[in-house]
């Protein structure tokens, strides 16, 4: 029997965790131009969005560098929670696996100020990245991306146990074989919710953004970040609520690709 | 093949994570200077710079935005707990609901902070929702300043870090055993008094968890100050990113970031700890 009051302190804490999320989409329907005022049912501003093109700009770069950061994330990711949950022990398996719960732990700004004077030093002593952008961006989310990565597959490959894949070797495949029919369909789930998690890390980003991008690599999170500094407009509603969509239909993949299966 | 997997991700850690704070650490104890980068390096001939770290237990500009942060990140996480201590266990006790219940928590993680902040934003502005709504109410004359108060930031960070606080409590939770607190029950134990002594005694694991894992990252939060907090509050991760965005003080700026891993390091370790023993 769950406790009533219980019951009401959860409800209560999932009203507080909403309400401002539900109001915010709801006035993103407002035709007035004083956000979160009632000016009746209007989509102008998902038009005036669709006009705003240094926004598009931005969130188009972001998608990119969302996406290449998650795919390094998966594949580094995956190597690394392979080895630490794979491999027993080894010279170094200590290290590997502090270096990889490292940015899951660090401060923000800490991560962030770090990697650029990384980059700096590194432009300095062999002129490569020739400034910083999209791929000082992208390198440093498939960073982050990674550490949650290694977490995510580590904990799935650990889990499972390997007696699928020691029965197709028993049965006569090889260690190729075995791996690409047996184990990677069985890890693909956990891959595919890594990619996701790594996207979600990437497209969420202000601080790791705010250091090591430079004017060219404005991503959508610091272009709305500078635009919630100057205030709110009916704009960033619109834009809130396209992005809670994406976010929502997200989730229900995770969950799908999640799901227990027998 | 098998050296290839461990070379290549402990290369790029080893490059990606490990060096750029030996950086930080270096830069720390550098001296401040005019041109691209703005510093020189100890090597350079001036040697090790003391005076970075020294300023910041010296002056109280840093000391107290060192001390705030600490302040305002256990206060964030104190309320995180409360709230979500109760949801927790809810949640866990939900039987098929479960898991719909557990995604509404984890959803507003997956919707990016910043929208959420815009939330609070339009809520609680002069011409926000809020105060609308009170003047509607004829309760007010004069708009409420909500925004850019203490109260404000707190309110957003606490509502950031809410779901963080949730998962330990809901994966202590679904591991506890209802047969004693039934067996308190039976002896004559109020469900109040069955709660304090069988059920939250078994949770305080997950609680301190819970705590630390809202701690480590709100104190060094630079966002949700900057976007609701007052102009003045002057939190470690605000004055870091003054110190090296409009001061150009790289030095300082990396000082701030070592002091503020060495308060955090005994948080780590203790997290860590608890994490294996779960």
């Amino acid at each position: 029997m769950t406790p009533r009051w219980l019951r009401v302190a959860m409800w209560a804490g999932l009203a507080f965790l909403w309400l401002p999320v539900g109001l915010l989409v709801a006035y993103a329907f407002s035709a007035d131009p004083v956000p979160f005022h009632w000016g009746g049912f209007s989509t102008r501003w998902f038009t005036a969005l669709a006009a705003n093109t240094r926004l598009l700009e931005a969130a188009w770069l972001s998608l990119r560098v969302a996406a290449g950061a998650a795919t390094l994330a998966v594949l580094l990711g995956g190597a690394t929670g392979w080895v630490l949950a794979r491999h027993g022990p080894f010279a170094g398996r200590a290290a590997l696996g502090a270096l990889a719960g490292a940015p899951l732990i660090l401060p923000e700004v800490v991560t962030g100020l770090s990697l650029l004077l990384l980059f700096v030093a590194l432009e300095g002593a062999t002129g490569w990245p020739e400034g910083r952008g999209a791929l000082t961006v992208l390198l440093a989310h498939a960073t982050l991306g990674t550490a949650y990565a290694a977490v995510v597959i580590q904990s799935r490959l650990a889990s499972r146990d390997r007696e699928l894949e020691e029965a197709a070797r028993d049965l006569g495949a090889g260690p190729a074989t075995a791996f690409a029919t047996v184990t990677l369909p069985l890890m693909a789930p956990s891959l595919a919710a890594a990619w996701l998690l790594a996207f979600t890390l990437s497209l969420d980003d202000v601080v790791l953004a705010s250091f090591v991008s430079g004017p060219a690599g404005t991503t959508l999170p610091v272009a709305l970040f500078s635009m919630l500094r100057l205030g709110m407009t009916p704009e960033v509603n619109a834009l809130a609520t396209l992005l809670l969509a994406a976010a929502g239909v997200t989730l229900a993949a995770v969950g799908w690709l999640l799901r227990p299966r027998d | 093949m098998k050296a290839a997997l461990r070379l290549i991700p402990g290369a790029w850690l080893a490059l990606l994570v490990a060096a750029p704070l030996v950086l930080v650490a270096i830069m720390a104890l550098s001296w401040q200077a005019e041109g691209v980068p703005p510093y020189s390096p100890p090597w350079a001939g001036e040697g090790i710079n003391p005076d970075n770290l020294r300023l910041l237990a010296e002056d109280p500009h840093y000391r107290d935005a060192l001390a705030q942060s600490l302040v305002v990140a256990a206060l964030t996480a104190g309320f995180c707990l409360l709230i979500a201590t109760p949801m927790g266990l809810a949640i866990a006790r939900a039987g098929r609901g479960r898991n719909a219940l557990l995604g509404a928590v984890l959803l507003p993680f997956w919707t990016g902070f910043l929208i959420r902040i815009g939330a609070w934003i339009g809520l609680l502005r002069d011409e926000g929702w809020i105060n609308s709504v009170l003047r509607a109410l004829g309760w007010i004359d004069q708009p409420l300043p909500l925004l850019y108060s203490n109260g404000a930031m707190l309110l957003g960070m606490v509502h950031a870090y809410l779901p963080f606080a949730v998962l330990p409590v809901f994966a202590a939770a679904t591991r506890l055993d209802p047969v004693l607190e039934q067996a308190a029950a039976d002896l004559g134990a109020t469900p109040g008094r069955a709660f304090l002594t069988i059920t939250l005694p078994q949770l305080l694991p997950a609680l301190a968890a819970a705590f630390l894992l809202v701690f480590i990252p709100a104190a060094g939060e630079y966002v949700i100050p900057e976007l609701l907090g007052p102009a003045d509050a002057t939190l470690v991760g605000r004055v870091l990113f003054q110190e090296f965005f409009q001061n150009r003080d790289w030095p300082v700026a990396s000082a701030l970031a070592v002091a503020l891993l060495a308060l955090l390091l005994g948080p780590i370790v203790l997290f860590q700890r608890l994490g294996r023993s779960a």
